[in-house]
Parts: C-alpha cells; structure tokens; sequence
C-alpha cells in the first residue's frame, strides 16, 4: 500500500513538473532567478 | 549507502556548490546563468551573489504572485514546475535535504554548537510553519494584489531571515545603489535574522522545526517516500540513545517517519543494536553490531 503510494506521488510530480516544462515555466524561473529580487532581500 | 559519519562535510560541500561564485559577493551583484532555472530543494535564496540555483520557495511565490495578471494576458503559469520539482524530491527522499544539503541547516546546527543555556521548543510551534507554507506561499501572493494586478513574495518580503543573510546583508555591503534603498522593511529582516541567529543558538534548528514552508513541504512526503526510516522493535532495547541526539527532539522508536524528522540519521548511527535503519533501494541492511546474548538484556 505504502509503496503504491510513493509511486503515485512521484508519478503526479513527475507529470506537474512535465506540465510546468511544457508551459514554459522554467523559462519564467531563470528570468526571476537572474533578477535581484529586492523584496527577497528586504528593499521592497 | 549515506556515510552517516560524513555529513557535515556533505552540508560544507552541498554548501559552496550550490553557492561557488564567490567573487560575485564582492561584485554587488548576482550571477544569472541558466542553471538558476533549476529549483534546488533547500532553502539557498537566489538573490545570494553566488547562487546557482532556484530556491524552490521563491519560485512558488513569485508564480503565485502573478498568477492572476498572466491569466489576465492569456499566460498559465501556475507554478507546476516548482510544484513538481519539490514533489519529486518529497516523494523520493522526503525531508533529506534539510538534514544533509540545506545551507541554513548547517547554520542554524553550527550556531546550536556555541556553549551557553539550551531550550527546547514547544510542540505546538512545528504547526506554525505549515500555516506559513499555506498563507505566504501559496494564499496571500495569490489573493491579495496590486493595482497592476501582481501580489507579493510574502514569505520572502517579511520572513526569510535566509535572504537576508544571504543576499540582503551582502548586496547591500556590496552595491551602492541598493544601500542607498535601505528602509524599515530592512530593518525589520535583520533584526528578524539576529532574533533567529539568538534562538539558533539556545535552540537546535528553531527556524526549520516552526516556520520553514520548505520543510513543511517536503515533511508531508515523510510517510510515503523511498527513503524511510525502519525500526525493528523486537531488537529495540529501548535505551533512548536515539531519541537523545535527535535533533528535532523526536520520540525516534515511535515515529520514525514523522513529518518533523529531517533525515539526518544521527538516530541510526547512534543506535548500537543496529535496530534502526532505513530503506532505500540498494541500499544493504545494517549488520547487528552487539551479540545476539547482549540484546536479551
């Protein structure tokens, strides 16, 4: 049963990560990413 | 498989490679490469000179805080990527990275190294730090908007004494213009940051045990994920060695695979009948390290 489980978890990640791949998501990353976020580092 | 005798130098190490631009700190500025796409599952904020990689956090709240204006424009972006980066790293090794990569980890255990009065921490503070995984992260970015229609990095913006200490206090040492923005909002990061630096010193790991939403997250994965911790009972002497050294003050024997647990496995080295131990694919079962006489003890 557990082992049902961790398989149907990694199997939904797998397919929201293939998701997020597909609609372009990484890319929105990496322009946050290479961005100074000022809030994060309490600018504002 | 884990050289259990070797994490500290795993944490030095996961340390500066997720961090190994250096001069960038003294630059005033941060690297922006390609890997910076890549959410890297410990709380390593990427506006740090020298980072990397993605904090996964940050790329929730940012995905969250526009969801609603790219509707507007046609775009869907709600954070999946983020979403199953995280879950696919809870679901394989649940909270593992918190206890062996995490750079505030590391931190937060050094910091506990400093002789002076210990204090432990109420229980009921590790339910705070799933609230602020819902509200912060997910809730607030997404509800509560500006007049163009963008919400805030909330957990960012007025909690996260990691930015601040990795990104906040070496940009603004660093770059001019960022330290002539300085107001109250910074004020308030750092003097959060030193109240956290005091408490992880009288208390072991504070800020992963009751507000880290990174821990929350992947603590939901601890029961279902490849990576789990076993006991057997039959062995057990009931001794408490592993309960003692653990550091997020679990009764270990009787919930091995708690949410809170963060998989440093200080317990299993700790246990000398070997009744601890944990599952992960090829990975080989400890030997008994006592005489079979000794366990009727």
């Amino acid at each position: 049963m557990r082992r049902w489980a961790t398989y149907s978890s990694l199997a939904v990640f797998v397919a929201l990560l293939a998701a997020g791949l597909s609609l372009d998501e990484f890319r929105t990353a990496v322009a946050n990413a290479i961005t100074i976020c000022l809030s994060c580092i309490g600018i504002g | 498989m884990f050289h259990l005798a070797r994490r500290r130098w795993v944490q030095i190490v996961s340390t500066i490679a997720l961090n190994p631009i250096v001069p960038y700190f003294f630059a005033g500025k941060i690297v922006q490469a390609q890997s910076k796409g890549v959410c890297v599952p410990v709380l390593n904020c990427y506006s740090c000179p020298a980072a990397v990689g993605a904090c996964p956090i940050g790329t929730l709240q940012h995905s969250f805080a526009a969801l609603r204006f790219r509707i507007s424009t046609g775009v869907i972006q709600p954070g999946l990527y983020a979403l199953g980066s995280l879950g696919i790293v809870g679901s394989l090794i649940g909270r593992f990275p918190c206890g062996w990569f995490c750079p505030f980890g590391l931190l937060q255990e050094l910091l506990h190294k400093i002789p002076g009065p210990k204090l432990g921490i109420p229980k009921i503070l590790n339910y705070l730090k799933y609230a602020i995984l819902a509200l912060t992260v997910f809730i607030l970015p997404a509800v509560i908007l500006d007049a163009v229609g963008y919400g805030e990095t909330w957990f960012c913006k007025w909690i996260c004494p990691a930015g601040t200490l990795e990104a906040g206090l070496p940009l603004v040492a660093a770059n001019a213009d960022i330290r002539s923005q300085i107001g109250l909002l910074f004020i308030w990061k750092v003097a959060l940051l030193a109240a956290f630096v005091l408490w992880m010193i009288v208390s072991m790991r504070p800020f992963c045990r009751t507000v880290c939403p990174l821990g929350a997250f992947l603590g939901l994965f601890n029961k279902v994920s490849l990576l789990r911790l076993t006991v057997d009972s039959d062995r057990c002497l009931g001794c408490g060695s592993c309960s003692r050294v653990c550091p997020v003050d679990l009764d270990v024997p009787k919930q091995p695979n708690s949410p809170e647990c963060i998989r440093c496995l200080k317990c299993v080295k700790a246990c000398e009948v070997g009744c601890l131990d944990y599952q992960f694919p090829l990975h080989a079962r400890r030997e008994e390290t006592v005489a079979p006489a000794d366990r009727d003890r």
